[in-house]
């Protein structure tokens, strides 16, 4: 009875803070708790703290706290200035210069200097760093050869005329560079702890970071801890004087240790106590759109897919989304037939046939099934290949169904562990239909669409179409944007006509929030910073 | 005695070494390497990253390189945790894995030990079989089914417990995952002291001490609980070793920082070194702690002396 | 010692062994015969049906769906007949295994068996459990690989006992009988040694398999179990404890049929053990 109580009061609290934070933008009633200490579930352990060698999104949570890059993020997403306070783009789109904050300080108080955006920048993408995330810089002149090891880090296209004036040379106008500038590879490092502390300069002891945090501890497989940066910029703004980002890689624990009242805030939450938390807190589940697609790659270098359309497509045909997306995950993903999420700008290349009833696709399914040459007598036998984990096999589980109960194929399923399965897959031998997913790097088609380019080194699929990549090298040399969009639109839509591979779904953020942790909403990447948000008494 | 410490420890070098180098090349063949994600790693990134970690020299100068690093005592640095040598993310995780480990070894000793001789001592009462049956099914339920139980009932819905975490190994954070981890060996511990148990005092010294009339409490604590405690010390070595497994669960399930998980998680990660140190380090660990249980064992029964 | 008469007049004064053992019985008779009583095959999904439904009668799912609109009366019973697959074949193999390399070694004697015994000591230090998630993953999934690489942990506790009793019955005169009258050494092992290690190994066995059926369980929480759709005991109560506050069923009837089959194994081997009179070696 306490426990239904104590809800209770939980949903009560939670419908009068959403009452008092609608009427909050004008009036600022609500009152803050005293103590503000956030906890919030960070998934897997991070790699690092370095911002050019951490490569999880665990890390970049932590970072985005922890750095600033030029340019930041507003909750909803938009760039917004960071550590330069403004910037102008020449005529031809290919000069930025930046202005950076005369308040911009170090955690330890040194003067954040335009010197130390080149001695970053530089430093990301020299090969010797071994970032894995040096290719977000690519747009920046000479990057590519830097990362390629054919020209010293020297010659990237940033120079520092003076301490607060940055400039930074591109090889082609590219519009959403700002917005890569958010990104963890484009942070600032401290030059004298990493000459001084070398490897150990990422440590929390000698960690200097010029975002709204500075790390204060790390308990390896527990948490990373964080307190407020008294020498940021715009600490005057911030509410959250610490935040643990507890390392929870098992999802049931850290939806339970939530329902404990220990953490805040979940990274994700497992599918299978959806309907439970449909149920009891509704209010506290949040879901949003996000830059992500899942689908199966087919492999067209071997039999059967290669130059086999008809198949490719009655396979394809003969999945029901929808069932996969309420019935399985149930969490709100959206049902996926093209390949590019929805991003401002970019009509989804939404294929016919996607609105069809079941029947009127399964009867177009048994068709180009026949006409591939399969029947009852001689059933496809086929291997959906995916990597270990709960949600992945379930969707193979139901698709192997689907074809065997609506064509009559033959599926075998296959787990493999992680980096078993993604060497098999870019080997690209005993593959045929194989698990995927892609999230995008930065909110822009581009970073989906050169996913399919014959020359990508994770193009699975082996998709190698010349009308394919010349629409995409069109596209990257277009200044107009809404030129190149129409570009990357067509690409789009002749690669789902040659159907290298099947979508299924697009990904959501979902996860729990406290009702008293607000200041914060959902955005495509999910890019969220602690600084903007507040704890209210509860 | 000192010399056959000396020759037992000596004895354990071969073991070690066989240990290494099972490891090592096993961990070689299988498939996949540290570099390899979902996102393809710059070919001139990996081949600087593969150099920094000496992954482009032929194997056998790598497991010469190994080795003799080992020697040094250097486990050599994480491939995945980037700042993080082996030898500190061992000195970081095994107190915790020593601290649960321990405590739980003792909760089965004392609980098993109590559950058991009580149940010896009521042989042919009805709390005899009711105890035994209680154990028997605390053996036959998986305890990641009682884990999460134990969550869901003093975490979630009592609210007595945290429900997962270490916070410096307070007591209220060790509860949970002590007994959840102690559960099958108190079940083990009990059968068999109960079995050893009923044995001894039906031998003909107990039924002398009886006949001359000495108390119950004075036989069972004097001249039976020795003898019959001697097949439940050399249960500890399994124990341990099944400890070790059982902390993989656990410490998933708990949040727990300690060493278990990286069994699993560095063998994913084909974190070459993390595995390479965890393995070496456990597989010491579970020789020394047969070693001392030899040891003991020879203190307790006079017929076994070291030779 | 006994023969198969003397066991089975042993057994019988142990009520509670004889119980299990006809529990036993009938549970691998249902898990055998079970799946055809029902309408529903174990990887069949209906799509447009409930998933996650409580058990009903009238609804023809006995035992309710699991969170894939799957009957589970039938994959409690499918996953039945892999658990215990696995426990007797991965028992058979650490048997096959164990009993040579202990009768062996027992039998030879001197520097043979020191070797052979020092093998299984440095053995005894190797976290196995690691070992055969790296199996796992260095071969896939097969159900094979799972009885060998269980099997292979578990013949060392074999070869010990086997290795012991044989010592013992070396010394004795049927033995030595053999050998005066110029038997070879395997014929020896195969007729004299082996058949009277019958009772060891019956309650070895009966032990065994209930842990390798918890070790299989233990693979499957790692995600490294037997491949979907088929199923297991240990895959079914793993995935069924995820959602025990959803669908409760999902756990309670595979888990009760797990743990039921241990405890009657545990006590079945605990019977045997008493009725045979061996001590924990």
């Amino acid at each position: 009875m306490g426990v239904e109580a104590r809800k209770r009061g939980e949903r009560w609290r939670a419908v009068l803070c959403a009452a008092l934070f609608g009427l909050a933008g004008a009036a600022q009633a609500q009152t803050l708790a005293r103590e503000q200490v956030l906890h919030k579930g960070n998934g897997p352990e991070p790699e690092t703290l370095d911002p050019h060698r951490g490569e999880g999104v665990s890390t970049s949570n932590i970072l985005r706290d922890l750095f600033e890059g030029l340019t930041s993020e507003a909750p909803d997403g938009r760039v917004v200035p960071g550590a330069a306070e403004r910037w102008e783009v020449s005529a031809d789109g290919r000069d930025y210069t930046f202005h950076l904050r005369e308040n911009a300080r170090w955690s330890n108080g040194d003067p954040l200097t335009a010197g130390d955006f080149v001695y970053g920048l530089r430093r990301s993408v020299d090969p010797a760093t071994g970032s894995n995330y040096a290719s977000i810089l690519a747009p920046v002149e000479n990057a590519e050869a830097v990362i390629a090891g054919t020209l010293p880090p020297e010659r990237l296209g940033v120079d520092a005329p003076d301490a607060r004036t940055l400039h930074i040379r591109l090889r082609a106008p590219t519009g959403y560079f700002p917005g890569l500038l958010t990104h963890a590879a484009a942070y600032p490092v401290h030059r004298g702890s990493i000459e001084r502390f070398g490897r150990y300069a990422f440590r929390p002891e000698h960690l200097v970071s010029n975002g709204a945090y500075k790390a204060v501890e790390w308990v390896v497989q527990s948490h990373v801890l964080l307190a407020r940066n008294r020498f940021y910029w715009d600490d005057a703004h911030t509410t959250i004087e610490r935040v643990y980002h507890h390392c929870t890689e098992d999802l049931s624990s850290e939806f339970k240790r939530y329902r404990a009242g220990e953490l805040d805030w979940t990274e994700e939450i497992p599918v299978t106590q959806a309907p439970w938390i449909r149920a009891h807190i509704p209010q506290e589940f949040r879901v949003s759109p996000y830059l992500g697609v899942y689908y199966y790659g087919l492999n067209l270098t071997q039999p059967p897919f290669k130059d086999n359309p008809k198949l490719r497509r009655a396979l394809t045909l003969a999945i029901d989304r929808d069932v996969i997306v309420r019935k399985v995950l149930g969490t709100g993903e959206l049902p996926a037939t093209s390949f590019v999420p929805a991003l401002p700008g970019y009509t989804p290349q939404t294929p016919d046939w996607a609105a069809w009833p079941r029947e009127r696709r399964l009867a177009e399914a048994r068709r180009l099934y026949a006409e591939a040459g399969y029947s009852p007598a001689h059933p496809l036998a086929i291997e959906i290949r995916y990597n270990t984990h709960e949600d992945h096999k379930k969707i193979a589980t139901v698709i192997a169904a689907m074809w065997k109960q609506w064509l009559g194929v033959q599926t075998t399923l296959v787990n493999q562990e992680f980096k078993v399965f993604l060497r098999d897959r870019t080997q690209k031998q005993v593959t045929q239909v194989f698990r995927a997913s892609w999230i995008g790097d930065y909110d822009d088609p581009y970073t989906f669409a050169e996913l399919l380019a014959s020359n990508n080194g994770r193009n699975d699929m082996g998709y190698a179409s010349d009308a394919y990549d010349a629409l995409l090298a069109q596209a990257a040399a277009e200044p107009d944007s809404a030129k190149r969009i129409a570009l990357m639109e067509a690409a789009e839509r002749r690669m789902l006509d040659d159907q290298p591979l099947i979508p299924i779904y697009f990904y959501v953020t979902k996860r729990l929030v406290k009702p008293w942790v607000v200041g914060w909403q959902g955005n495509i990447m999910d890019h969220q910073y602690t600084k903007t948000m507040k704890i209210l008494a509860h | 005695m000192l010399s056959y410490a000396c020759r037992r420890l000596l004895g354990a070098v071969p073991t070690l070494l066989v240990l290494v180098t099972l490891a090592f090349f096993m961990m070689r063949a299988t498939p996949g390497g540290p570099f390899d994600r979902e996102r393809e790693v710059e070919p001139q990134v990996r081949v600087q990253l593969e150099h920094a970690y000496h992954l482009d020299e032929p194997l056998l100068k790598q497991y010469g390189r190994y080795l003799g690093a080992l020697l040094r005592g250097d486990l050599g640095p994480s491939f995945k945790y980037a700042d993080r040598s082996v030898n500190e993310l061992i000195a970081e995780g095994f107190p915790v894995s020593l601290t649960l480990g321990a405590l739980a070894m003792l909760l089965a000793l004392l609980a098993g030990g109590a559950l058991g001789a009580f149940a010896a001592l009521r042989q042919g009462t009805w709390l005899d079989p009711l105890l035994m049956t209680l154990a028997m099914t605390g053996l036959s339920i998986p305890n990641f089914v009682v884990a999460p139980l134990l969550i869901l009932v003093f975490a979630v819905a009592l609210g007595w417990l945290p429900a997962g975490g270490w916070a410096g190994a307070s007591p209220a954070h060790l509860l949970l995952p002590v007994i959840a981890l102690a559960l099958p060996q108190v079940a083990t511990i009990a059968r068999l002291l109960r079995g050893s148990l009923i044995e001894v005092l039906q031998a003909p010294y107990i039924r002398t001490a009886r006949a001359k009339g000495l108390g119950e409490r004075e036989v069972l604590l004097r001249h039976a609980l020795k003898p019959a405690l001697l097949p439940v010390l050399s249960y500890l070595g399994p124990a341990s070793a099944g400890l070790i497994t059982g902390s993989v669960v656990i410490e998933q399930i708990f949040a727990v920082p300690g060493l278990g998980r990286y069994f699993v998680t560095a063998a994913l990660n084909r974190d070459y070194t993390v595995v390479m140190g965890v393995v070496i380090f456990y597989g010491a660990l579970v020789i020394l702690f047969n070693f001392i249980v030899d040891l003991l064992y020879g203190a307790l029964d006079p017929r076994v002396r070291p030779r | 010692m006994t023969g198969r008469n003397g066991l089975w007049t042993a057994l019988r004064g142990h009520r509670a062994a004889l119980a299990a053992l006809a529990l036993l019985t009938l549970l691998v008779l249902l898990v055998i015969a079970g799946p055809w009583l029902s309408p529903w095959s174990a990887d069949f999904i209906d799509f447009d049906g409930a998933w996650g439904a409580a058990p009903s009668l009238a609804g023809g799912h006995w035992f309710g769906t699991d969170s894939l609109g799957r009957d589970l009366f039938v994959r409690t019973l499918q996953g039945g007949r892999i658990s215990l697959l696995v426990g007797l074949a991965a028992t058979a193999v650490s048997l096959l295994i164990g009993v040579s390399w202990g009768a062996v070694a027992g039998y030879c004697g001197g520097r043979v068996d020191a070797l052979m015994m020092r093998t299984v000591d440095v053995l005894y230090a190797l976290p196995f459990m690691f070992f055969m998630i790296l199996l796992m993953v260095l071969f896939g999934r097969h159900l094979v690989l799972i009885f060998v690489a269980v099997g292979a942990v578990n013949w060392l506790d074999m070869a010990r006992i086997v290795r012991g009793q044989t010592l013992a019955l070396r010394q004795r005169e049927f033995v030595a009988a053999a050998v005066a009258s110029g038997a070879d050494g395997g014929a020896i092992i195969r007729e004299h040694i082996v058949p009277n290690l019958l009772g060891v190994v019956l309650v070895y066995v009966t032990l065994t398999i209930p842990q390798v059926i918890l070790v299989e369980s233990f693979l499957s929480f790692l995600g490294l179990g037997v491949q979907e759709p088929a199923t297991s005991w240990g895959a079914l109560v793993n995935d069924g404890a995820r959602e025990m506050e959803t669908t409760p069923w999902a756990l309670l009837f595979p888990a009760s049929f797990l743990a039921l089959t241990l405890f009657c194994f545990n006590l079945l081997g605990d019977g045997l053990r008493d009725a045979l009179d061996l001590r924990r070696p």
